[in-house]
């Protein structure tokens, strides 16, 4: 029930660009962080397959994907907790494969914020900042900052059983930020908190983190909260990358089923090309009674198997039969949820395959809310439909 | 009417809390009232042997309570010394359990689930045996002709016996042997839940492990190591069966002069005097023992 969290905007973005690697090729700043060819092992079982990405200075880059899917493990050897099986990462040039975690430039804030019971939050803060032998005025300097960056300075004294879980994380924070680390590690960083404040936190760790400027890879299974949050997004999947982009690129131009499917919900059409052009190509799915048009090309023979993506939330619910030849088919509305702002539609086509559409509460009221058991029509653009080849 | 009945009628939660109460209202409280009557009264010859503290004659109620046995207790150096002297192998006996028993905790805690469990079981499987053969065990073993000595003897290595057998080393050996396991298994409790994360923050915030294990896994086991060293040492002061059958004849301890007061000499109000005073020395490790229960009981909540 995801709704796109960024302005749609232009829709002719080619295809080429979402690999998002597109940055100069010798420029360091484009380089901050560079996970090259990595590999871990355990065991026989491979948790991360020949991951390659790197991370621009100053970016938030989240790794989305299910449990188990090797995000976790890969935030791990950056922290240094996993050793890495083969391949290398470099932080700002800095190969980090010898040094033990609390030799590296990274600080990471834990899934369960990993306070420290025994000491107070500025205890906790200035943990770090001791172990550096820093001198006492500036410990005590740098801690009172990182505590009115977080806004707690009030609770300083306080014990970490005696804060809720949002000021936990901001202590966590403060904690993971005040050694001003070359890269800041979140690791699941909203799953320990109330759904109701958790897109409030959202955004201020957002601002938090443009304060301080620091870079920052994210690990979540929550694709709103990436989102929300992220610069850039690598979908994970079986230890693999499948895709690289903007929040918007990856809504909107998925590159294979699995970022349809896990980004958002999405209806999808099995079929094979059958008709296509440099710009366009047209499609006929078994599901379908008639073809899809879709207006943007793609690479491939002719006739080969495809999957189209086409989001509830660009396929319009009429009783009129639309006047044009593709695109659209006839069905019987199953199920009706209302979500307030927008109902859900499922509607089962001739051919059993239930399509979703999400139709606005607008539309709903100028058209009369269609029923359950009565025929409508579900249509949508060409260029409302993304062609997936793998 | 009803509700006057119900509420007479004690409800489940305060007879569950009965049970507890009564038992130790009958098999604790009432006996040490009964030493604490005898520390009061007179050694006489008969049954009894010693005097009532109450008694009515010619129609007079006399109480006599003496004081002697007490003011003794004070005045004899032999009870000074058997008391600090049970204090002191009592206190380093826990600390010898400390330093084995750390590390040992800390390794069960840190393997496998199914190792733990294993090796949990090798702490507890001596309990299967009877106490007193497993001290009986250590007198085969230290004596001069015993088993340590021959293998020694036979490898060359020594060529006269060591002295163990009857001196306070082979009681510090037999305590630290027989009370480990109640030194370990709290410890243990308390490593064993300790979330690993906090470790990994530590080191991520930039401590070497020897550090992080100081100032994380140390404090946060305190608990653990003040519960272990209470359960070793509260027992170890009132041993009587270890430095008896190990210990030699200056192994002066005060569950032996107690023995010999009630056993040698008959004075059984003497030998409760002795009682009643190490009860009050035992007092002072239990409320702080109980102290830091309840102080752990407040952090948990």
């Amino acid at each position: 029930m995801s709704e796109p969290l960024k302005d749609p905007g232009n829709l002719k973005v080619p295809q080429q660009d979402v690999a998002g690697l597109q940055a100069e090729p010798d420029d360091r700043a484009g380089h901050f962080v560079q996970v090259i060819d990595v590999v871990k092992k355990f065991g026989d079982t491979v948790a991360v397959h020949n991951v390659d990405l790197t991370v621009r200075k100053g970016e938030l880059f989240a790794l989305l994907g299910s449990s188990g899917c090797g995000k976790s493990t890969l935030l791990r050897m950056l922290a240094g907790f996993e050793s890495v099986t083969s391949g290398r990462i470099l932080i700002d040039g800095e190969d980090l494969a010898t040094l033990p975690p609390y030799r590296r430039p990274v600080n990471m804030m834990f899934q369960s914020y990993a306070l420290f019971p025994h000491m107070t939050v500025e205890g906790n803060i200035a943990f770090g900042l001791k172990q550096e032998s820093c001198p006492k005025a500036e410990i005590r300097e740098r801690v009172a900052n990182a505590l009115e960056l977080v806004q707690m300075t009030r609770f300083a004294k306080r014990k970490p059983h005696q804060l809720s879980g949002g000021q936990q994380q901001r202590v966590a924070l403060a904690r993971s930020l005040v050694k001003r680390p070359k890269l800041l590690l979140l690791d699941e960083p909203m799953s320990a908190l109330d759904k109701q404040i958790r897109q409030r936190t959202q955004i201020e760790l957002v601002n938090i983190l443009d304060q301080v400027g620091v870079t920052c890879i994210m690990v979540t299974h929550d694709q709103e909260e990436a989102m929300t949050m992220a610069d850039r997004i690598a979908v994970m999947s079986e230890g693999r990358i499948v895709q690289i982009g903007s929040p918007h690129q990856v809504y909107e131009f998925p590159n294979c089923r699995f970022s349809a499917e896990f980004i958002g919900s999405t209806n999808l059409f099995d079929g094979k090309t059958v008709e296509d052009e440099p710009d366009c190509v047209y499609i006929e799915s078994p599901d379908l009674p008639k073809r899809l048009f879709i207006s943007h090309g793609i690479t491939g023979p002719l006739g080969m198997d495809v999957s189209v993506s086409i989001r509830p939330e660009r396929v319009s619910v009429t009783r009129k039969q639309p006047d044009q030849e593709v695109n659209w088919a006839q069905g019987v509305v199953t199920n009706v949820a209302y979500m307030g702002s927008y109902s859900l539609y499922h509607v089962q086509l001739p051919s059993g395959k239930t399509m979703v559409a999400n139709v606005s509460s607008l539309a709903l009221s100028e058209m009369g809310a269609p029923e359950i058991g009565e025929t409508v029509s579900v249509s949508w653009q060409s260029t409302s439909a993304v062609v997936l080849t793998q | 009417m009803t509700s006057l009945l119900t509420r007479l009628r004690p409800s489940g939660r305060s007879l569950v809390i009965a049970g507890p109460y009564l038992w130790l209202l009958l098999f604790f409280f009432v006996p040490f009232l009964l030493v604490l009557k005898i520390s009061f009264a007179d050694q006489q010859m008969g049954i009894p042997p010693y005097t009532a503290l109450i008694d009515i004659k010619d129609g007079v109620v006399n109480f006599t309570f003496y004081l002697t046995h007490y003011a003794f207790l004070m005045q004899d150096s032999l009870y000074f010394a058997a008391y600090l002297n049970s204090i002191k192998i009592a206190a380093i006996s826990t600390f010898f359990c400390l330093i084995i028993g750390y590390p040992t905790a800390y390794y069960i805690a840190r393997s496998s689930p199914a190792t733990r469990n294993l090796l949990m079981m090798g702490v507890m499987l001596p309990f299967w045996t009877s106490f007193l053969i497993r001290v009986y065990a250590w007198i085969g073993i230290l004596k001069n002709n015993g088993l340590l000595n021959s293998a020694l003897m036979s490898m060359g290595l020594i060529h006269t016996p060591f002295e163990l057998y009857h001196t306070n080393i082979a009681v510090y050996i037999g305590m630290v042997y027989s009370y480990l396991p109640f030194l370990i298994m709290p410890l243990y409790a308390h490593l064993v839940k300790m979330d690993m994360a906090l470790l990994e923050a530590a080191y991520d915030l930039g401590a070497k492990p020897w550090k992080a294990f100081v100032k994380i896994t140390l404090p946060l086991s305190k608990n653990g190591i003040i519960a272990g060293c209470l359960l070793v040492f509260i027992p170890a002061v009132g041993e009587y069966v270890i430095p008896e059958l190990l210990g030699g004849a200056n192994t002066l301890m005060i569950g032996r002069v107690m023995w010999d007061e009630f056993f040698s000499n008959t004075d059984w109000p003497m030998a409760s005097a002795v009682t009643c005073a190490m009860v009050l020395l035992l007092l002072v490790p239990m409320v702080l023992f109980q102290h830091f229960q309840n102080k752990q009981m407040d952090e948990t909540r």
